[in-house]
């Protein structure tokens, strides 16, 4: 599961960092599947692709039922190692707290499987992949990918791995959004479903947000109009202001307050100049920093656009209640303090699930922890995800 | 919605139990105002019902669903809208109905989602109440009706009188109806509604379409 390899270091050499880009795009360090012009991938877009590669990770083993699946879908800068150290930066995976032995989603239990989304950077085809078949990277030549396309890539991988249905499907953030397109368009494969911090579609706030992000990204001289692998440069700059915008929305008020009030970053006063004076500063500049190291900037602008296009019900004649049928249980989670993903679109979602007679639990966590409290320590989190998912296992007679 | 009692909730909420043996195995029942999921767990492991929950408190609702219970945050007011006709056999409606804002609604999307609703309540008219009230000349805190005129969450009184005759207008079918005493114990012989009204301290009642 683990690579051998060692991390980056900042600021090392360039050269270094594009070559590992391209080779975890490529031959990424986890298992992987590849589907030839045999079976081509059509897209939303009316394009298809005909070669398709899935990187995924897994954790457990799978009972003999082949019943106790459990899909964990990522978020927008996450990927599949959930719960194994990074082969690029050498941390613990991002749910770490969440997936193993003994843990809510117990691998004692439980088969894990986390596939790398499509136009992700970590192995799925991706802007940062090469093409086969012209031994180019595929860069903007990509077609644009929407979360019911990485879905599609996910029922595939299933098939693959001869997993007729899973036991849960489980995800935050954008990995919320592609739990709830498996339980509207692949209802017959998905028993139980658990979006976290989610919506059914992308606010025209957040649609904004993600503008600057892309405009960010796309202001960086070295992005070079997309081809920025071919001519070994990364653009550095504009990914890492993107990564500090998009970060702050990550958190709430309350929670920088606390953990950064107006607090100085290493100095007794003010410098006057536009260094990092305040620790915020400082902390987002590491954000952004860090980002860059492993992710790659135009797998961020697909998959901020596969967000934005997302809206279930405008497949449904505007009406989220149809996009649903009663067969697949939920357990949708929200957080008091996450004004990216506020509750009142999640109580939206569990609205229109009862209006479709689905089983439906809702919880919404008291946290200051912002959007991002579903990677953090929530204790009643865990416990109503490990409950409900006990519960569905039981159900399921899965032991 | 909360217990309406805290420290005596065993002895008033000996109604669950009761209540439980009213629904039939296998039936798919709704419970309004769930609670920490007690009745809907009873009902789960003794009789396995198909049961969904509906909680006030974020608080109770999140002991639920970690118990591995369907459960969402919501109140009888404004939520029993959203349920499909016909969705459940047993709708649950237990020591909550005198606190509801429009308890005639709540009552008739009970039997509009549900075939059957079981509807348990405090009877103002029990002889206590009517002593505290009548002779006493103040608001009766009771075992039942614990809170001061402050401090209750019950905001509409009425009595099993009241309740039949509702029912009536409302074309329901009385079912099934049972008067408990201070114990939460059925009393154990059936006059005309005035009798039960004056010694029934709760009433629990199976209404049908």
């Amino acid at each position: 599961m683990a690579t051998q390899s060692t991390p980056v270091e900042p600021g090392a050499n360039l050269r270094v960092e594009v070559d590992r880009a391209r080779k975890e795009a490529d031959e990424p360090s986890s298992p992987f599947v590849r589907f030839g012009p045999d079976q081509p991938f059509r897209l939303d877009s009316g394009k298809q692709l005909d070669h398709l590669q899935i990187a995924y990770q897994t954790y457990g083993a799978l009972n003999e039922e082949r019943s106790n699946a459990i899909v964990i879908c990522h978020a927008l800068t996450g990927d599949q190692h959930v719960a194994n150290e990074h082969p690029l930066t050498g941390k613990p995976g991002w749910w770490a707290r969440m997936v193993g032995p003994g843990k809510p989603i117990d691998t004692d239990r439980y088969f894990v499987i986390c596939p790398n989304v499509l136009g992700g950077c970590m192995g799925t085809t991706g802007p940062a992949s090469t093409n086969p078949e012209t031994g180019e990277i595929n860069g903007l030549g990509l077609p644009l990918v929407t979360i019911a396309d990485m879905v599609r890539a996910q029922v595939r991988l299933l098939d693959h791995l001869g997993i007729e249905k899973a036991l849960a499907v489980v995800g935050g953030s954008m990995g919320g959004m592609q739990v709830l397109q498996w339980a509207s368009a692949h209802p017959d494969r998905v028993f139980s479903a658990i979006p976290i911090a989610c919506s059914a579609r992308h606010s025209s706030q957040n649609i904004a947000f993600h503008e600057v992000g892309r405009q960010a990204v796309m202001a960086d001289p070295d992005w070079r109009g997309g081809r920025y692998l071919d001519e070994g440069t990364r653009p550095r700059k504009g990914l890492a202001v993107a990564r500090m915008a998009a970060h702050i929305t990550y958190m709430s008020d309350k929670s920088l307050h606390t953990k950064f009030g107006r607090e100085l970053q290493d100095r007794e006063k003010p410098t006057f100049g536009f260094d990092a004076d305040f620790q915020i500063e400082s902390y987002l500049r590491h954000q952004g920093v860090t980002f860059v190291e492993r992710f790659d900037a135009n797998s961020y602008l697909y998959l901020t656009r596969a967000m934005d296009y997302f809206d279930i019900a405008a497949g449904h004649g505007g009406l989220l209640a149809n996009a649903f049928k009663r067969e697949t249980r939920f357990c949708v989670v929200s957080f008091t303090s996450d004004w990216l993903f506020p509750t009142e679109e999640s109580r939206a979602v569990v609205r229109a699930l009862i209006t479709a007679g689905a089983s439906v639990s809702f919880v919404e966590i008291e946290t200051s922890g912002g959007h991002d409290a579903f990677l953090l320590n929530e204790p009643e989190m865990f416990d109503t995800i490990a409950g409900f998912l006990s519960a569905a296992a039981s159900e399921r007679g899965v032991r | 919605m909360e217990l309406p009692a805290n420290g005596e909730a065993v002895a008033v909420r000996a109604d669950l139990k009761l209540v439980g043996s009213l629904v039939p195995t296998g039936s798919r029942v709704l419970d309004i105002g769930c609670g920490d999921g007690s009745l809907l767990e009873f009902l789960q492991t003794t009789k396995n019902v198909d049961g969904r929950g509906i909680e006030l408190s974020q608080k109770g609702v999140n002991e639920c669903v970690a118990r591995g219970l369907s459960v969402i945050q919501g109140d009888a007011d404004s939520d029993l809208v959203l349920y499909p006709d016909d969705a459940f056999d047993y709708v649950i409606l237990t020591q909550t109905l005198q606190a509801t804002y429009r308890p005639r609604e709540v009552l008739e999307h009970m039997l509009r989602i549900g075939t059957r609703a079981v509807v348990s309540f405090p009877n103002f008219a029990h002889w206590r109440i009517r002593l505290k009230l009548g002779l006493g000349g103040r608001m009766p805190v009771t075992r039942e009706l614990p809170y001061s005129w402050y401090d209750t969450p019950n905001i509409h009184f009425f009595t099993i009188r009241d309740f039949v005759d509702l029912c009536d207008e409302l074309n329901f079918t009385v079912e099934k109806a049972l008067a408990l005493n201070r114990h939460g114990r059925p009393i154990p012989f059936r006059g005309p509604w005035w009798v039960w009204n004056l010694f029934g301290a709760q009433a629990v009642f199976v209404l049908h379409r």
